[in-house]
This record gives C-alpha cells, sequence and structure tokens, in this order.
C-alpha cells in the first residue's frame, strides 16, 4: 500500500468534505463515453486524451471511491483504489489548473449531465488546502494579501487612474461616497490596461442620473481565491466588498465586465460568507439593459463596423445573462453578426479559471484561443470584437500577439460601445 | 430442484433482493450526503430546471452531432433495443404474469428480432469504442468492460432461448440474468438511476440562474 504523505492527506481531507450530493451523483453517473472530451477546447486543439475533461477528475474520484461512496465496504472487498499519494496529485495538477477554464462546456454534451467544471473547481480546493497550485496563482495570491488585487494595484494607482479619467472626461468620478445607489466594483485589468471603463461608467450614469461610487477599500472584483479553489481566500475577498457595500449602504454593487468576478459575488458569494447580502449584485450588463428598457440611456448612432461578440463563459453560459448583451448590442451596433457557436455553446477564450494568471499554461492558452480565431475567422471580415469580460480581454491581446495578428480587429467592452453610442453626451458635473 | 427451478426460484429472488436493497441503499446514500441551502437570490426555479435539466440531456445540442453521432446511435439504438426486449419480449411478460398477474400485448417474432439486432448493434458499437478510440481506452475501466459484457451475456443467451425449446437454455439465460441483477447496484449499471439525479443537479443549479445548459 503507497504511504500517503501530509500533503496528500491534507488534500484528501479536504476533497472528502467537498464532495455533497450533487458532486456524488456526477461521479456515479460519468459512463466513461468519452463525449466530454468533443466539447472541450483543450482536447480539440491538441487530440490528447489525457484533456478530456472526467479524466481530469480521477483523483477526486479515487477519493469518493474509498471514503464516500456508498457500499464502499463491499466494492472495496474486490479491491478498492489505492490511497491517494502526493505524486499522483502533483501529476494531475497540470490538468486540474493548466487545461480546465472551468467554462462548463463540456456539460451540454455530457449525457448524464454532469457539472465538470463545478467539479473541478471542488477539487481545487483539495489542491488550494495542499498548496498544490501552479506559480502563477501563488503570486497572484501574494499580490492580493498585500493590496487586495491580483495584478498589485493600490488604492494610490486607483487614484490616479481616477484622475486621468476625469481629466479625460470632463466628469466626476465618485469615490467612497456614503449612500450612493450603486457600487461599481472593477478589475485590476480595467483599472490598469483599460481605465477609459471608469470614464465611460461615469458618462453613462451621468446621462441616465444613477447615483455611484468607486471604492478604494473595495475596488477590486477579482476574486483569486475561486480561481485557485481557495474558500478561505475567496470568503475574505467577498466579505471585504460586502462590508464596504454595507458601510456605505448602497442598494446594489456592480459587478464588473469580468467573468468568475461575477459568478464569485452573484452566486457563490452568500454561500460563502453564509448570509445573503443586505443589497442586490448586478452585473454591469444587467444593470445596463435595465437602463436601457427604462430609456434612461437612449442610444445614438450606432457602430456600424462589422462586429462580432465573444460570449464570457462565466457571464453567459454559467451567468445567465445570455440576452442582456444581445439587446444592448441591438442598440449599439448596425453590422452585428453571430459566431456559428454563440451564446450557451460559445468557446472559452483559452484563459478563464486561472489560466491567463499561470504563465506554465501559455502555450496551451494560446492553442485555445486560436479555436476562438477560428469561430471568428469562418464570419469574414471582422472589424471589431465586443469581449464583456476583461479577463477575456486580455487573452484576446495575449493571443493576438502571439500569432501575429494584433492588427486584424479591435477588442472592445460592451460598456465602453454602450458609452461610445449614447444619444449625446451630458453636460459635465461641476 | 432442477437447475432452472433454482435460477428461477432462490436464485431469482435472493437476485432480485440483492439488486433492490443495494440499488436503494446506493441511491438514498447519495441523497444522505446531502448539501447546504443555496443562499444566492434565484433567478429562476430550481425545480423547474431539475426537470428541463433531465430532458435536455437525452440528446445533445445540436453543434455536436457531427463529433458525437456515433454514440447518440450506439446509445440510443441499444437503450432502446434493450428496453424493448426487457419489457416486451413474449417469455418476459409471461414471466412478469406469474409473479404479479399483470400482462400486456407482446412483440410480434419479427419486432424482437429487430429489437434484438438494434440492441446488440448498439451495445457492440459502444463496446468496440471503448478500446478502440484513445479517449475511451484511457478513461474505461473494468467496471465498464464487465458491465457491457454482463449485460451482452444476458441479451445473448436471451435470444438462444427464445424458442423456449430447452429448459438448459433457458436455465443459462435466467442464470446470466440473476449474475447481471446481482453486479448491477454494485456497479457503473447503476447510472440507470443515477442519471436523473446527476443531470437534475446540474439542471437545478442553473435552473436557479435562469439557465439551461
Amino acid at each position: 500500500m503507497s504511504e500517503t504523505s501530509n500533503t496528500a492527506q491534507i488534500a484528501v481531507d479536504t476533497l472528502v468534505n467537498q464532495i455533497d450530493s450533487d458532486i456524488a451523483s456526477y461521479l456515479e453517473a460519468c459512463v466513461h463515453c468519452g463525449e466530454c472530451a468533443e466539447a472541450c477546447h483543450f482536447y480539440e486543439t491538441t487530440k490528447d486524451p489525457k484533456y478530456t475533461p472526467t479524466y481530469k477528475l480521477m483523483p477526486l474520484v479515487k477519493v469518493y471511491k474509498q471514503h464516500k461512496s456508498p457500499l464502499r465496504w463491499v466494492t472495496q472487498i474486490f479491491g478498492g483504489p489505492e490511497p491517494i499519494t502526493e505524486e499522483e496529485l502533483r501529476d494531475w495538477e497540470e490538468l486540474v489548473y493548466d487545461s480546465c477554464n472551468m467554462c462548463g462546456r463540456c456539460t451540454l454534451v455530457c449525457p448524464m449531465g454532469i457539472d465538470i467544471a463545478g467539479t473541478i473547481r471542488k477539487m481545487r480546493e483539495g489542491y488550494a488546502a495542499a498548496e498544490i497550485y501552479p506559480d502563477g496563482l501563488k503570486q497572484a495570491r501574494k499580490n492580493v494579501e498585500r493590496t487586495s488585487s491580483p495584478m498589485g494595484v493600490t488604492e494610490k494607482a486607483l487614484l490616479v487612474q481616477v484622475g486621468k479619467q476625469e481629466k479625460e472626461t470632463g466628469l466626476k468620478i465618485p469615490v467612497d461616497v456614503e449612500g450612493a445607489d450603486y457600487l461599481a466594483l472593477l478589475s485590476s485589468h480595467e483599472i490598469m490596461a483599460s481605465p477609459e471603463i471608469m470614464g465611460a461608467y461615469a458618462k453613462i450614469f451621468e446621462r441616465a442620473g444613477v447615483s455611484w461610487t468607486l471604492s478604494t477599500k473595495a475596488y477590486e472584483a477579482t476574486n483569486v481565491g475561486v480561481q485557485i479553489g481557495s474558500g478561505p481566500l475567496a470568503k475574505q475577498l467577498v466579505q471585504r466588498v460586502v462590508d464596504e457595500a454595507e458601510r456605505l449602504g448602497v442598494k446594489y454593487v456592480i459587478s464588473p465586465e469580468c467573468g468568475h468576478a461575477y459568478g464569485a459575488i452573484r452566486w457563490a458569494g452568500p454561500n460563502m460568507i453564509g448570509r445573503t447580502f443586505d443589497f442586490e449584485v448586478m452585473h454591469i450588463l444587467e444593470v445596463l439593459d435595465q437602463l436601457r428598457a427604462e430609456g434612461r440611456i437612449p442610444k445614438g448612432e450606432r457602430d456600424s463596423r462589422k462586429m462580432t461578440m465573444h460570449d464570457p463563459c462565466q457571464i453567459v453560459r454559467r451567468g445567465g445573462l445570455l440576452n442582456e448583451p444581445r439587446r444592448l448590442l441591438d442598440e449599439s451596433c448596425s453590422n452585428f453578426t453571430e459566431m456559428k457557436d454563440h451564446g450557451i455553446t460559445n468557446y472559452c477564450c483559452g484563459g478563464g479559471g486561472g489560466v491567463s494568471a499561470n504563465p506554465r499554461a501559455e502555450e496551451l492558452m494560446v492553442g485555445a484561443f486560436g479555436n476562438k480565431m477560428k469561430q471568428i475567422e469562418e464570419l469574414g471580415e471582422i472589424e471589431a470584437v465586443v469581449v464583456p469580460c476583461a479577463n477575456c480581454r486580455g487573452v484576446f491581446e495575449d493571443g493576438l500577439f502571439e500569432l501575429d495578428r494584433e492588427d486584424e480587429f479591435e477588442v472592445i467592452g460592451l460598456a465602453q460601445l454602450v458609452a461610445d453610442t449614447l444619444a449625446d453626451d451630458p453636460k459635465p458635473a461641476e | 430442484m432442477t437447475f432452472l427451478e433454482f435460477t428461477e426460484g432462490p436464485m431469482f429472488y435472493l437476485a432480485v433482493a440483492i439488486f433492490v436493497a443495494a440499488a436503494l441503499v446506493r441511491v438514498i446514500g447519495i441523497l444522505r450526503i446531502g448539501k447546504k441551502p443555496d443562499l444566492a437570490p434565484a433567478r429562476g426555479s430550481a425545480a423547474m430546471g431539475f426537470i428541463k435539466g433531465n430532458l435536455r440531456h437525452f440528446l445533445p445540442r445540436a453543434g455536436f452531432a457531427q463529433r458525437t453521432w456515433m454514440h447518440v446511435l450506439g446509445g440510443w439504438g441499444f437503450h432502446l433495443g434493450l428496453f424493448a426486449l426487457f419489457f416486451f419480449a413474449a417469455p418476459h411478460i409471461l414471466f412478469i404474469e406469474k409473479f404479479t398477474g399483470l400482462s400486456w400485448p407482446a412483440l410480434p417474432r419479427w419486432g424482437f428480432i429487430i429489437a434484438a439486432e438494434i440492441a446488440f448493434a448498439g451495445l457492440i458499437v459502444l463496446w468496440v469504442r471503448r478500446f478502440s478510440d484513445p479517449v475511451m481506452r484511457l478513461i474505461s475501466d473494468w467496471d465498464d468492460h464487465i458491465g457491457s459484457w454482463l449485460t451482452f451475456i444476458a441479451m445473448l443467451t436471451g435470444c438462444l432461448a427464445l424458442q423456449e425449446a430447452h429448459d438448459g437454455l433457458r436455465a443459462i439465460h435466467m442464470f446470466s440474468v440473476n449474475i447481471w441483477l446481482i453486479y448491477f447496484p454494485f456497479s457503473r449499471l447503476m447510472h440507470a438511476f443515477t442519471f436523473v439525479l446527476s443531470r437534475g443537479a446540474t439542471g437545478a443549479n442553473y435552473g436557479r440562474k435562469g439557465m439551461n445548459p
């Protein structure tokens, strides 16, 4: 019998605690048909069977059979699985972190409807507890612990960017305003790489007469804890937002164009802190869709470039926001065309689920991004791709750079597009 | 007691008892693990999601048809053929009537043969893929192969016993069915029941989000 190291034991104990009746039903129902491989862009681009989604779950299956499966006392008489070793866990680390975006496309094709992405999320809890996860994510964790941002964006850096945007737009960007209706969160990528989004928010909210604020205590929406699989860290990051939102007394917290950030606070957040929030969480696309429906942000001249949209997995397939972005696009773009696989069946950009923060996985990520490019190429000459997720936009930029195709089309956020196509500019605030 | 009497009597009762008890223990065991209530405000109905999830996954979405047609045809052919044989083969109806008094119209002989051919073709396609397809070869284990073989043997011996000309053939069929029944609840064959839980869990979780993947 193999010896179980302390590291392996920590992982096993955590994994056992992660297995609830949903996970048990998934592990029990899998018939090893392998159909999930046909939906996974990592398998599709490499044709390596090890990237079959259900195969990535094997360590968890082993733990389940040994510690949790009903009737295991009978099946183990005929030879149950050997205890899992640290070496096995480390062997699987690449499959759990580098080659799974937790995009959930495999669920669509699974005859048993198994949520493999959600199961990988639980599996990462065991890996994180045993501290077996990629260096890139370890660095992101250090940055978060220091600054609350995975990219190390500080409060001072935020305020500098806010100042620049105020100067550029001539509009006031409220910060730390108690009693505002909306608290807008941002992602590090937005703050540093596309700060115009703050100007776009200012323009839209000014036009709509929305009372909003940013916060210097809770500006970061990205939740590295979710990507790593560290429940305690994820909880801490959600709690930070909840505390600040409740201190400011806002009615709504706006999750930005960032896929996993939305799932982290909207769907997982209350479960992490063990209670419902005193405020409502809305995605920025929901807010904009609502404002449009209420006639508070009338459309102006639509962008006439030939455009398509990349559906971020965590916002659309796993987030539930399928129609909101499309309604906004109808009013912002006059020459919009859908990719062949769009909406629920869309391909991930390749960098979700922490993969883009993991330099070791870059080759896989760029390969998977190639799939996305094929989808776009099928549409002919596309002038701009709307990507309503800052992380996906980063992957698009990196992928286009790696493929030497940076000049083929513009990558643009949806809130930015809405701001650019508003009926008329609001008057600058005094 | 003849071998046929044994396989249709004590051994059959034992096999059914093990099948029912172990299958119940397994399904209830899964449910008893439990899950925490979801505290996030729902956008849709979990109950409707449970139902939709169960119906939605009978077929993969259209976009995947080109890549999954062999599995879809093999899977549906095998399961429908087996279902027809199991419930509508004349000897099965007579056998069930003996215990329950219930009876219903049987498949004609030509219908039985067509159903059997479809079921065999489906099962063979699925099993051959287990060792010919690199993905399935990697993820398959002994349980998958044993389950396929026991099902194949139960079907084959059933066809051999169709004429009911020899007690020996009928006894061999009953023996193989009894072994299949005993193996079933401890194996992956349990997907016949657990698929409802699995599809339902995903359907309910997504249903709350207003989605149906």
